[in-house]
């Protein structure tokens, strides 16, 4: 049924497309409407007709009579896009197109990434926003939308024009560590997103010793990146220790950002200290330190 | 026809002809394993027999039988033999069969013998072997043997402050929007990889680093090549890697591709892959005393000492083996058998095949572990 119907109408359309260009001044139509809103199609001559309003997904039938002004109340079209209304009549057919526009920004939709990124990154963030009215249909005028990252007072604020109803900008990294609010807004429509920037590689990595009984206590300065952000608890240090052809080694989780261990305690013992790639000091323990 | 005749008839005779073998004359541990050793091994009238017989008994779990027969059962309890040979705490032993043995006489006089018991036990994560000089001793007509037992150290009652570090993931829910962006993916970088020809096939090693700041769940995946650009083979490193990485951990890799040969392969497509997981920083495992042994039986060996205070059920200690340029030539690793208690050492020996333990220079170990009833 549907089906047929689709072919009736699809018939219907291309039968229509010569006179329309023939017969246009019959429909008198709004040159654009506004999705959701009411709006009113005029025809003119006299007798009984049948109206249609072919669109994407949707068809509306109204059965008229010529010369009257038809009304469509307000969410009879929400979709935005081209619509064609063709008008049969008892001798002629006769039909116009027009459009269907997006109402004003009222929802966005925002793609931040990467949701964790090192600080100090040059246009390491990408932020992508997609601007809709409160039907979802997509507002392809252009529309200036407000980008701001980071907290008051230190914030880096981008203004972007949506093409096709999509802005984007890139922004950087800020030299400090920790979450920061993405916003993005078009009027009252607000959308956030929370960006981690945690620190970049350590630049820092020193390490001592002490002894305690039998055993060697080893602990880390805070271990912090260039920038002098404390790498975050949880960091694994590895420390090795040699000792005449032998080595004992512990991956030590960073808390409250040092990182302690004991190890044995060998008089002319190596020991040394990394974490991921990047190596720290050696000391020399005992009779060779 | 008549060749195929003669064939299926050949055939026949020969298996009717092997089953009788078997029957009459079977392996010894084979009797053991297929559960109907104790008629078939021969009384314990020599020490061989006597130990094999108690192999048996071990390999059926009946503890009670083969606590009896021991010589030297006033020495600890039938409990104390059993925890020997399972473990005191769950661990790779506590859910291990017996797969097969071997028994070797070492020497012997007229009232004592020593023999080498060799046990072969099978786990879901491969084979260890468990190996005791026992001494068998006679007592009247019959040999019994004297259990080296090995008891498990005991943590006394105490309480172990922790300060636990974990980490714990919200991921994106069905009610967010299309927008919404899920958690962040860990970052991860292979920073060494390079391929080696083997006589099984070619070898794809390296190492692993996660540069991120959050715990992720990797692996390695490769792909063989061939000139013409379609794939020989794809594989991934299995349990040859440490798949739980803290931040700014490295883990070594080892991908075999067997059957294949390097001169086939043009290029080698690698997929390392992460996933956000929720983690704990605990338990440190401190690797103490690691020492290469050269060939023959060429190993790195050294004890496991658990510096946190809950009990470890399973350890996977991967040894990764550098030449003196630094570049990996050799991956191995080992389960430990035993449950790692708080501060109390446990051996580990991770082989390594001859002709790569000439090459190495440096060796580096890391171990990563699983308690039950902790959230990973």
């Amino acid at each position: 049924m549907r089906l047929i119907s689709t072919i009736f109408l699809c018939g219907l359309v291309l039968a229509a497309t010569p006179l329309a260009l023939a017969q246009s001044g019959g429909l008198h139509l709004p040159r654009a409407v506004e999705a959701g809103r009411a709006f009113s199609i005029q025809s003119a001559g006299s007798g009984k007709a049948v109206l249609y309003i072919v669109g994407l997904g949707q068809v509306l039938r109204r059965d008229l009579q010529l010369g009257e002004t038809t009304l469509f109340a307000p969410g009879e079209i929400n979709n935005a896009g081209h619509y064609l209304a063709v008008l049969v009549g008892e001798s002629s057919t006769e039909s116009s197109a027009f459009d269907v526009t997006a109402a004003q920004p009222a929802t966005l939709s925002f793609l931040a990434k990467p949701s964790r990124l090192p600080i100090d990154l040059h246009d390491g963030i990408s932020g992508v926003v997609y601007v809709f009215d409160p039907l979802q249909n997509l507002v392809l005028a252009s529309t200036p939308v407000s980008l701001q990252l980071g907290v008051a007072g230190a914030e880096q604020t981008r203004t972007a024009i949506t093409h096709n109803g999509v802005a984007w900008v890139r922004m950087n990294s800020a030299a400090k560590e920790g979450s920061v609010q993405f916003v993005a807004r078009v009027g009252e429509a607000i959308s956030t997103r929370v960006i981690q920037q945690v620190p970049g590689d350590p630049c820092h990595l020193r390490m001592s010793a002490r002894p305690l009984g039998e055993r060697l206590v080893v602990e880390t300065e805070p271990v912090r990146d260039c920038s002098g952000n404390s790498l975050p608890d949880g960091t694994v240090v590895t420390f090795t220790e040699s000792y005449e052809g032998s080595a004992s080694t512990v991956d030590v989780p960073l808390k409250h950002g040092i990182a302690q261990t004991d190890m044995p305690a060998y008089s002319g013992a190596k020991i040394s200290v990394a974490t991921g790639v990047f190596i720290g000091n050696e000391i020399r323990w005992g009779k060779e330190r | 026809m008549n060749s195929g005749r003669i064939l299926a008839i050949v055939i026949g005779t020969a298996t009717v002809a092997l089953i009788v073998v078997g029957t009459v004359w079977p392996v010894p541990s084979a009797a053991a394993m297929a559960g109907s050793g104790s008629n078939l091994l021969r009384a314990s009238s020599s020490p061989q027999a006597a130990v094999e017989t108690l192999a048996n008994d071990i390999a059926q779990q009946a503890w009670g039988k083969a606590y009896s027969s021991l010589a030297n059962k006033s020495e600890f309890t039938e409990l104390e033999f059993v925890r020997d040979l399972t473990g005191t705490y769950p661990s790779l032993r506590t859910y291990a069969t017996l797969d097969s043995f071997d028994s070797r006489p070492l020497h012997a006089s007229v009232d004592e013998a020593q023999v080498q018991l060799k046990l072969r036990w099978s786990t879901v994560v491969g084979a260890f072997l468990d190996t005791r000089d026992l001494r068998v001793v006679r007592t009247g007509d019959r040999w019994a043997v004297a259990w080296p037992i090995v008891k498990e150290a005991r943590v006394p009652p105490q309480v172990i402050p922790v300060n636990y570090l974990r980490w714990d993931v919200i991921y994106r829910g069905p009610e967010d929007d299309w927008g919404s962006q899920d958690v962040e993916a860990p970052h991860i970088r292979i920073v060494d990889m390079h391929p080696v020809d083997r006589s099984a096939g070619v070898v794809i090693m390296g190492e692993l680093l996660n540069e991120d700041v959050v715990p992720a769940f990797v692996t390695v995946k490769a792909t063989l090549l061939a000139k013409d650009g379609s794939a020989i083979a794809t594989e991934d490193s299995f349990d040859k890697i440490s798949h739980v990485l803290m931040p700014k951990q490295v883990t070594p890799f080892l991908i075999a591709f067997h059957d294949v040969a390097l001169s086939e392969v043009d290029n080698v497509y690698m997929e390392p892959s992460a996933t956000l997981i929720a983690a704990s920083a605990d338990p440190v495992i401190e690797i103490e005393d690691q020492r290469l042994s050269p060939p023959p039986g060429a190993s790195l060996s050294g004890k496991l000492v658990n510096q946190s205070g809950q009990v470890v059920n399973v350890a996977h200690v991967l040894g990764t083996f550098y030449d003196k340029n630094g570049q990996v030539v050799w991956v191995a690793d080992q389960y430990v058998d035993r449950s790692l208690l708080p501060q109390t050492p446990v051996a580990f020996a991770i082989s390594l095949p001859a002709d790569i333990a000439v090459k190495v220079s440096s060796e580096r170990a890391i171990a990563s572990t699983y308690s039950s009833g902790r959230f990973q």
